[in-house]
């Protein structure tokens, strides 16, 4: 473990995730008073998708850690999304 | 690969003395072995509350009509006789007890990556059990709902919910933290050399176990929250009368308990595959088909869930994805069992009570498999949802499954945990009677669900008397067993004569370590050559 390098990020990057973050649920909770009808879980599902690469990305330095780590979440993001999939073959075919 | 790690004299876990003393050597101990009986002393005690429990269904069960209880203390009894048996028993069942002992030492570690948050985990475990049994203790009588807390009985009953609710949300936390260390003991602790195509096959099942608990669980703890708060504040989320969808509610659920149903097995089918080898003294058949099966089984858990839900009104597309899923996920397990019964194969076997274990495991697992197959077809289904069918299918996999593994996973380790060899006659008619008594207890319920008696009912028509009766006294038979079987290993823990280093002639790190093992199991980490495997006989 010694011999792993530790990528630093500057302050300046945490502070425009941060921003990035409180704009997007500003948005995430906008996106609600229009009437998208059966697309609306798709339009918060996609804010909560971009919140959570940023989190992942940054403050959890995914971005900067192992390729293998990379693989790993990616194919528990496949998993969840597979979930998802599934579960809405019997919302839209009801 | 080392043989024997350190000197015999070196003291053990049991004798350890800490900084603590007496109890508190034990609930401040962050020793993986300490913390493995911890939860073992636990979950005995709520077994015994679980099973009494059990004892009095099948009693009021016994005859039509009012026997021992009304209806509503019956609905209270099988729904805290489900929450013990289910988040409390067989979820952290083989992975608490069986996983935190054995894990680190049959990887080469010395403890797992987080002793501290292993502790923790335990904590958590003792929080819920006392909140559960607070539901029942006190509040306005004891949860009715059935272990699934289906919306929308689950915010409309009366009965004290919250404090059950609140109580499967804490245990959630518990399991997520095992399985969160465990991966990461596996990625990071194992031994030098031991790479992962050399790694035993318990600890493989652990691996594929973690994941779905670190992934699934979180899953059921939001829905458990949502169910509060549709409580407290009516939300809206799973009631229909405002707007919310019930059946939301049970995709929640399955999402994670049907994952949760491999949390149970996977470890079980990871103790058997142990067990097997060392018994037939023979290199397991298929180690890395095993390794694939219990990754396949892991990952297609995720996607069968639906098949708890055919009746309940979801799409015909859905019902269709999730019947062909289900008979996809009976392949891995269909390869485990032909692995298991190639290794015995020609093998050298000595039948011992954790061989008795592991072959009647695989014989009431491949029952409740066929007759889980049954279920998983939509047309048969849909004729046995919600009878007693399900109820044997599905004590068939979860209790033959893990209960008999994880009796033969006891028998096995025993000599090694408490360094003393318990009586083998006594241990093999304790198998006798439990292996007798189930097989009554359960194998009725196939008829009687096939019959069409619904599950549930504290009542029944007069036709179903007799493989009721039949079912009440093979209950007696197997608590009987069960007494044998717990009086034996208890007696044995302190009194048996001394264990040897290896018993069985097992293959595997933890018959290379004194019994019971030393505080941090190794003096030097051993090391794995370039020939060394975990089963090379």
């Amino acid at each position: 473990m010694e011999n792993e390098k530790h990528h630093i990020v500057p302050y300046k990057v945490y502070i425009y995730i941060l921003l990035a973050l409180v704009t997007m649920t500003f948005m995430s909770i906008g996106i609600t008073k229009i009437n998208l009808g059966e697309y609306s879980v798709l339009g918060a599902m996609i804010f909560a998708t971009l919140k959570s690469i940023l989190v992942l990305s940054w403050f959890m330095h995914l971005k900067f850690d192992q390729p293998f780590l990379r693989i790993m979440v990616g194919f528990v993001v496949l998993v969840f999304f597979a979930v998802i999939f599934i579960t809405f073959l019997d919302y839209y075919f009801r | 690969m080392q043989t024997v790690s350190q000197l015999p004299d070196e003291v053990n876990y049991l004798d350890y003395k800490g900084k603590y003393k007496g109890i508190f050597a034990w609930i401040f101990s962050t020793d993986h072995k300490r913390i493995a009986l911890l939860y073992m002393y636990s979950m005995l005690t709520m077994f015994v509350v679980g099973v009494v429990l059990g004892l009095a269904m099948k009693l009021e069960l016994i005859a039509p009509g009012k026997t021992i209880m009304d209806p509503q203390t019956y609905n209270s009894v099988f729904t805290v006789h489900g929450v013990i048996m289910i988040f409390m028993i067989v979820i952290p069942g083989l992975p608490a007890v069986f996983g935190n002992f054995m894990l680190p030492i049959m990887i080469g570690a010395k403890d797992v990556a987080f002793p501290k948050v292993n502790l923790l985990s335990w904590y958590f475990y003792v929080l819920g059990a006392v909140l559960v049994i607070a539901s029942v203790l006190f509040g306005n009588g004891a949860p009715d709902t059935g272990w699934t807390f289906y919306a929308p009985y689950s915010f409309k009953s009366g009965t004290n919910l919250l404090p059950a609710i609140f109580g499967a949300f804490v245990l959630g936390f518990s399991s997520i933290l095992t399985g969160l260390n465990f991966i990461v003991t596996i990625h990071r602790m194992r031994a030098p050399g031991m790479t992962w195509f050399k790694m035993p096959l318990f600890p493989w099942s652990l691996y594929g176990t973690a994941w779905i608990q670190l992934l699934a669980t979180p899953v059921v703890g939001i829905t458990l929250v949502l169910v509060a708060l549709e409580r407290i504040f009516n939300i809206g989320v799973f009631d229909p009368a405002l707007g919310g969808d019930p059946i939301l509610y049970q995709h929640l659920f399955w999402i994670y308990s049907h994952p949760a149903v491999y949390v149970m097995i996977l470890p079980a089918m990871g103790a058997i595959s142990e067990i097997i080898p060392t018994f037939s003294q023979k290199h397991i058949f298929g180690y890395k088909a095993i390794i694939a099966s219990t990754l396949a089984i892991a990952f297609v858990g995720y996607f069968v869930w639906g098949h708890h839900m055919f009746t309940s009104g979801m799409s015909g597309t859905a019902q269709y994805t999730f019947s062909i899923l289900t008979f996809i996920v009976a392949i891995p397990s269909a390869i485990k069992v032909f692995n298991w019964i190639s290794t015995m194969h020609k093998g050298s076997i000595n039948p011992e009570a954790p061989f008795l274990w592991a072959v009647t495991f695989i014989f009431v697992f491949m029952i409740g498999g066929f007759s889980g197959l049954v279920l998983g077809a939509l047309a048969t289904n849909v004729h046995v949802h919600d009878t007693a069918f399900v109820v044997a299918h599905f004590h068939f996999i979860v209790f033959g499954g893990v209960g008999f593994a994880f009796f033969g996973a006891i028998h096995y380790w025993f000599p090694k945990m408490f360094g003393r060899m318990y009586d083998k006659v006594w241990a093999k008619v304790g198998w006798a009677f439990f292996t007798v008594g189930f097989l009554t207890l359960y194998s009725p319920m196939f008829y009687l669900g096939m019959m069409g008696m619904p599950r549930r009912y504290y009542d029944y028509l007069p036709e179903f008397h007799a493989a009721n009766i039949l079912s009440s006294l093979g209950s007696w038979v197997m608590t009987f067993g069960l007494l044998i079987i717990v009086i034996n290993l208890f007696r044995s823990a302190k009194n048996g004569a001394i264990a040897e280093i290896n018993p069985w002639h097992g293959k595997t790190l933890e018959w290379t370590v004194p019994s019971p093992p030393p505080l941090e199991n190794f003096d030097e980490i051993p090391v794995y050559g370039e020939k060394d495997g975990p089963y090379e006989y």
